[in-house]
């Protein structure tokens, strides 16, 4: 552990304990509709959008209904981005000739965008247009966000309401955050990433000549341009030809393969700058390019990495801060963030212990430098991968299925503990309600009332929908995981062997029913059966917990609020938290212990056994 | 507070495993969906032995049925308990026939056959047949049936004690009753049904932890479910076959250990036996949610007199004017109160005695002529020859002495001023046209009841006095026993209002109550607990009735209720806690031998074994085995409860955290160790 990396530890987490305050208090003035520095610029604006969509800003919700508007909002984002991938190669800005999306691939990709996964099955360089990326993907990278957040503002708004029925108007909520809140900080922060290196420009890739020219095998072509196959004998796993039931040698398609000499490379770039402040600062995580952060035009110098990072944790802690303002109830806030930030710093630590004990496979050399981020170190890599999966973010700098088995299973346990370490933008305060309902519920009866949660008592209703905020996310990782790793399709696109494998698969679908985004790496998931079963956990990982939180609050404000007494289960103080953290980890280790059991446990085992996969 | 009943421990235990083997019918076991499932998994491992059997998969197919059982047993203890408290209840009721009045005729009829409006007779000796409310005359009862008390109560027409009760019986005199409730639907009859859970609904406590616990269900069962793919998709990477245990006896083993079989399993018995310790403490209620809703209340509406001070004022201090002798004034004020009857006017005699050794002098004096106290005069007194004694209230003591001439001391108004102020009564004491002094009479606050509030006030419960004194007397009182608030000149309707302001806040409200008057405020409190001396009006208005009609008694049911809801929050917590272990102890066994390198050897997962269970089969074993038996191990504290203490919600949580939580935690990797041990031993796993 060297000197300038607990230097920048202790800057990264201190900066964004300090912009906390500041961000979440202009956050809660803009959402109780206070005047704010932005306004005499933008309030204009506000009001022209009010009066071009008939929106009526005074016009309140219910619960169900904000939910309607949530659904019809990402429905009609859906189809509209799915409408641009599948015709992008008659679209507009395709400056490199890209073709259209396989119809498994844009689905998984417009629902990924429009839930705020940003799970990426492909390359972005290599599959998307400039059209699709920025009017397509950037699009939704701004607007999930916002709806987010709007529904975490809905729901603090909604918890400091007593007999009341409305929880505050969705489309109010969500043009004040896109506004004021995802536009200005991208902007903002994409001037510094902009000076450090990173390309902000809408021209065709440039053509760099290769220093080495090389020779690669690639598929020949017709003069049509049409792909060439031969039929070729099949063969078994010996080599043996395969002898069909007729008794001649099955038939299979073969493509020809030709060389091809290489001394040209195109180098993409783009307007990368303001996509990579948004993907950064809003959780959102879908890279540029294929490689994400890890891409030196997406991340060029060290200080733009330690900005890139400080965006992943600045506005999700930021929103907790936001969330006791809304709630009136600063110390619970506090509480809560105390908790999440707990629980970083500790899946951190043990991640970082873990990557830097020597393998002994390797004769123990140090420091395991593949699939890190080369440039700036292992620390880097590890901070940056437990940041993006602590908060939903998703991008990636290292390949995690590079890290040691423990190390590996930090990310992936972070995801799977359901992102409640500020997690999300909006859904990591509103995830993490669930967990705290839970452990007021069990706490409350110990104390021996009925349970309440800030003068609320919680009921039936109120149970429920916790619950299913919580289990039906893991069911939707769980039963596809185990649905994969026996189907033929689910095996074949694993690129590691043995429980490595079964971690890829449980880390995809574990991002997927969180709306994470970030990947293991090593899964190739654009065919059919992965596309579409990671879209359709995206989206219950996406509905379940925003229902059960507009459901919950929707019924809580109609309740009243009792004053707290000595005898009310306290919120906050010490005995709250570690409550709190304990019926958190103990959830998710019974939950998820006996599947981390058959892939990183399991693996760590072998690993110290000297067998590596 | 002693109970009358007895229970036959070896009979009720015989009884509740007899109904732990009826209730294994499936309409009784879908009742309780936690433990449907484990009733399913016992039906599937049964099969399963005719497909497959081993001494391993016989093991785990009885121990799942005695889990069944366990948890059929402790409902059926907790039944059964109340049942045998019910039947002594019913047993009283048996045969009564009732003299009904037909035309001012007597008729014998059985009880039965009484009506709502029936008039009835009874004289001593007789079975009051039914509830009813005393229309005429006025007789002792003897309540011990019902109260465990053995000394009679007075029930009269009129008034506030005009309530009897079908069962008890009357000693002396004789009345008649007006039939307030039909057989079947007696206060009797519903406690009855009550107790025996066959019309016990379902709290909004109970059905929302229900909700928590299915949910938990459902959620390990998809854990286990989604175990069997990935392991065989390890075992085949790793090139073995055969060495991952995902038999149907071994998921549906793990399955049972994880889901919360504990609190499911005691659940039923846990509300079940809240209201039997209610009942224990003589206090009946109509409901469970009165007693889950006593837990949670915010305020206490306590009536001044007989709760929190002793019935009646007393003498404690005589006060001389200038100038006179303090044995004079004791003498005068006892002369004076020889023939008053009221125990304020007894403690002016006792006190003079026990002070001043002035012995009690003969009332039949023929000398004396005594003084009556009226309305008018406002005073009491003796005659004695030309002595001419009189105590009263100050105003009026005053304009005698003045209508004689005499002269009314400004020490003695200033004092008398300095008593009022302080809470206290004065009465003056005067002879002829000379004042003496004052009697200080004061309300005596109950002992400890000031210690009692406090303790109310750590676990967040307010306490308001009622009362009719004027603020004065009201504040000093209130200050001297710690409440909270006071109402003072306290009018019915003012309860009212209370309760319906503090209610609008979201506070739950609990009171006491006897008299008619309090009827309504019963009713609109969300725990109202009527005397059972009160009226038939005020005991249909609460939901509780206390049946030693003892004011302090209130705070005992909201201790019993919270009581209820901490033991299911513990069980809870202790239930979620175990399941760690039993991780331990069985997923090693079942994935331990997957990339065993050596024959005979165990692969990396064999690790987590930390309790070095002795065999996969043994480990399995043990767990299921420690989750049926942790069952039968907590009965007791499910009908006895969580032992409470009057603390803060912090230091409430943090210590049931601890013991249930940690201790959850610890506890079983010692006992599946132990257990383990055990099995080795006797041979029964290898």
């Amino acid at each position: 552990m060297k000197f300038t990396e607990i230097v920048q530890i202790v800057l990264f987490f201190g900066l964004g304990i300090a912009l906390t305050p500041v961000l979440g208090r202009f956050m809660a003035r803009v959402f109780k509709g206070e005047r704010t520095i932005l306004h005499p610029l933008l309030f204009p604006i506000e009001k022209l959008v009010y009066r071009l969509t008939g929106i009526d800003p005074k016009e309140e919700m219910s619960w169900a209904r904000y939910l309607w508007a949530v659904v019809i909002m990402t429905s009609v984002g859906f189809a509209s981005l799915m409408a641009i991938l599948m015709t992008q190669k008659w679209l507009p800005l395709n400056t490199q000739g890209l073709d259209n999306l396989s119809w498994h691939l844009a689905f998984n990709t417009a629902w990924s965008f429009t839930c705020n996964a940003d799970w990426q099955s492909y390359s972005g360089e290599a599959t998307m247009t400039y059209l699709s990326q920025t009017l397509g993907l950037s699009v939704h990278q701004f607007l999930s966000g916002s709806a987010g957040l709007a529904i975490l503002v809905a729901v603090g708004r909604a918890l400091a309401r007593a007999s009341v029925r409305t929880i505050g108007n969705f489309w109010v909520d969500l043009t004040r955050c896109t506004l004021y809140i995802v536009i200005p900080l991208s902007v903002i922060w994409a001037i510094p990433l902009a000076w450090q290196g990173v390309p902000q420009t809408w021209k065709a890739y440039p053509t760099a000549n290769l220093v080495e020219s090389y020779t690669a095998q690639v598929q020949k072509t017709d003069d049509k341009g049409n792909l060439v196959t031969a039929s070729v004998p099949k063969v078994d796993d010996k080599g043996r030809p395969v002898v069909g039931a007729d008794g001649k040698p099955v038939m299979v398609d073969q493509p020809v393969m030709v060389d091809q000499k290489v001394e040209t490379q195109p180098i993409p770039v783009g307007p990368v700058a303001s996509y990579e402040s948004c993907k950064q600062l809003f959780t959102n995580g879908g890279g540029w390019y294929g490689v994400n952060s890890a891409h030196p035009f997406e991340n060029p110098t060290p200080l733009a990495g330690f900005l890139e990072m400080l965006a992943i944790i600045a506005v999700p802690m930021a929103q907790v801060y936001m969330f006791g303002l809304l709630i009136g109830n600063k110390r619970h806030a506090w509480c809560l963030f105390a908790v999440m930030l707990g629980l970083y710093v500790l899946s951190f630590g043990v991640a970082w212990y873990a990557e830097t004990r020597p393998n002994p496979v390797v004769d123990n050399i140090m420091p395991l430098m593949e699939g890190k981020e080369q440039r700036f170190g292992v620390m880097n890599s590890v901070l940056w991968g437990v940041s993006a999966t602590a908060i939903d973010n998703g991008s990636v700098n290292s390949m995690h299925d590079s890290w040691m088995p423990i190390a590996g299973m930090m990310p992936m346990w972070n995801i799977l503990i359901g992102e409640i370490m500020f997690g999300g933008i909006g859904c990591g305060v509103y995830c993490m309600l669930f967990h705290v309902l839970i452990t007021v519920f069990i706490a409350g009866l110990m104390i021996g009332r009925t349970p309440e949660y800030l003068g609320k008592k919680l009921g039936a209703w109120e149970a429920t929908w916790a619950v299913i905020g919580v289990l039906l996310p893991n069911a939707a990782c769980l039963i596809p995981t185990a649905i994969s790793v026996v189907l033929p399709a689910g095996v074949a696109s694993m690129n590691n062997a043995g429980p490595h494998g079964l971690s890829e698969v449980l880390y995809a679908f574990g991002e997927a029913a969180n709306n994470n985004g970030s990947a293991f790496a090593g899964l190739n998931a654009n065919v059919p059966w992965y596309d579409v079963a990671l879209g359709i956990a995206i989206i219950i990982g996406r509905f379940a917990p925003i229902a059960a939180a507009l459901a919950i609050v929707g019924r809580l404000a109609s309740k009243k609020t009792v004053e707290p007494s000595a005898g009310t289960l306290p919120v906050h103080g010490w005995t709250f938290g570690l409550t709190l953290a304990g019926v958190i980890i103990v959830v998710a280790a019974l939950t998820f212990f006996p599947a981390l059991c058959l892939g990183p446990l399991i693996e760590h085992g072998l690993m110290q056994a000297g067998r590596v996969f | 507070m002693s109970t009358t009943f007895k229970i036959d421990y070896p009979v009720l235990v015989r009884q509740a495993v007899i109904g732990a083997f009826k209730k294994l019918n499936p309409r009784d076991e879908i009742k309780n969906l936690v433990m449907f499932v484990v009733w399913i998994g016992s039906i599937l491992t049964t099969v399963w032995l005719f497909i497959d059997f081993s001494s391993f998969n016989l093991q785990i197919c009885v121990w799942l049925w005695f889990t069944c059982l366990f948890a059929n047993f402790a409902e059926a203890m907790a039944e059964g308990r109340g049942k045998a408290h019910a039947d002594e209840l019913r047993r009283m009721r048996t045969k009564t026939t009732a003299r009904k009045l037909v035309d001012d005729r007597e008729v014998i009829v059985p009880s039965s056959e009484l009506m709502v409006g029936d008039l009835i007779v009874c004289t001593a000796g007789d079975l009051v047949a039914a509830d009813g409310e005393v229309v005429a005359g006025i007789a002792t009862v003897d309540e011990s049936a019902i109260t465990g008390e053995s000394a009679p109560v007075v029930r009269e027409s009129g008034g506030d004690r005009s309530a009897v009760t079908g069962g008890t019986r009357v000693t002396s005199d004789r009345i008649i009753v007006r039939v307030t409730a039909a057989e079947g639907n007696s206060f009797l009859d519903r406690m009855i049904s009550m107790i025996e859970g066959a019309r016990r609904q379902l709290t909004p406590n109970e059905i929302a932890l229900n909700i928590v616990l299915v949910s938990l269900t459902a959620l390990f069962i998809v854990v286990v479910l989604v175990l069997p793919p990935m392991a065989v998709y390890d075992e085949k990477a790793a090139g073995q076959s055969g060495v991952v245990l995902t038999s149907l006896p071994v998921l549906l083993s793990l399955i049972v250990c994880l889901i919360p079989t504990t609190i499911g399993g005691l659940l039923s018995a846990i509300g079940i036996a809240g209201i039997d310790r209610l009942m224990r403490r003589n206090v009946l209620a109509t409901s469970g949610r009165a007693v889950e809703a006593a837990g949670d209340v915010d305020v206490l509406l306590l009536d001044k007199t007989g709760t929190i001070t002793l019935g009646n004022r007393m003498a404690t201090e005589f006060i001389p004017a200038p100038g006179v002798d303090l044995s004079v004034l004791a003498d005068a004020a006892q002369l004076a109160s020889l023939a008053d009857e009221t125990p304020e006017g007894r403690s002016i005699v006792t006190l003079a005695k026990d002070k001043f050794n002035l012995r009690g002098r003969e009332v039949a004096d023929p000398h004396a002529t005594f003084v009556r106290f009226s309305a008018q005069t406002r005073m009491s007194g003796v005659n004695l020859d030309d002595r001419r004694i009189r105590k009263g209230a100050a105003e009026s003591l005053k304009a005698w002495i003045i209508s004689q001439g005499g002269t009314y001391p400004a020490e003695v108004a200033s004092e008398v001023e300095r008593i009022s102020r302080s809470g206290g009564t004065p009465l003056v004491v005067a002879e002829n046209k000379h004042v003496l002094g004052v009697i200080l009479l004061k309300d005596i606050v109950k002992g400890g009841i000031k210690e009692r509030f406090e303790q109310l006030r750590a676990m967040g419960i307010r306490t308001v006095m009622i009362t009719g004194d004027n603020p004065l007397t009201a504040a000093a009182i209130a200050a001297e026993a710690g409440v909270d608030d006071f109402i003072a000149q306290a009018k019915p309707e003012d309860k009212l209002a209370r309760i319906r302001k503090e209610q609008e806040g979201g506070k739950l409200i609990a009171m006491i109550g006897d008299g008619t008057n309090d009827a309504p405020s019963l009713a609109q409190a969300d725990v109202g607990v009527a005397m059972n001396t009160g009226t038939q009006a005020a005991r249909e208005a609460g939901n509780m009735v206390d049946l030693d009609s003892n004011p302090t008694k209130l705070i005992e049911v909201v201790e019993i209720g919270k009581q209820l809801l901490m033991t299911r929050g513990a069980l809870t917590t202790f239930s979620i806690a175990n399941d760690v272990s039993k991780y331990f102890a069985i997923l090693p066994a079942m994935f331990g031998l997957l990339y065993a390198t050596e024959k005979g050897g165990y692969g990396p997962l064999q690790a987590y074994n930390i309790m070095f269970l002795h065999s996969p089969q043994s480990a399995i074993l043990s767990a299921v085995i420690f989750n049926a038996l942790i069952i039968v191990a907590l009965i007791p504290l499910a009908l006895r409860g969580v032992k409470y203490r009057p603390l803060g919600a912090k230091v409430i949580l943090r210590r049931n955290m601890l013991i249930y939580g940690v201790g959850g935690i610890l506890v079983p990797f010692l006992f599946i160790k132990l257990i383990d041990v055990a099995l080795v031993g006797l041979h029964l796993a290898p």
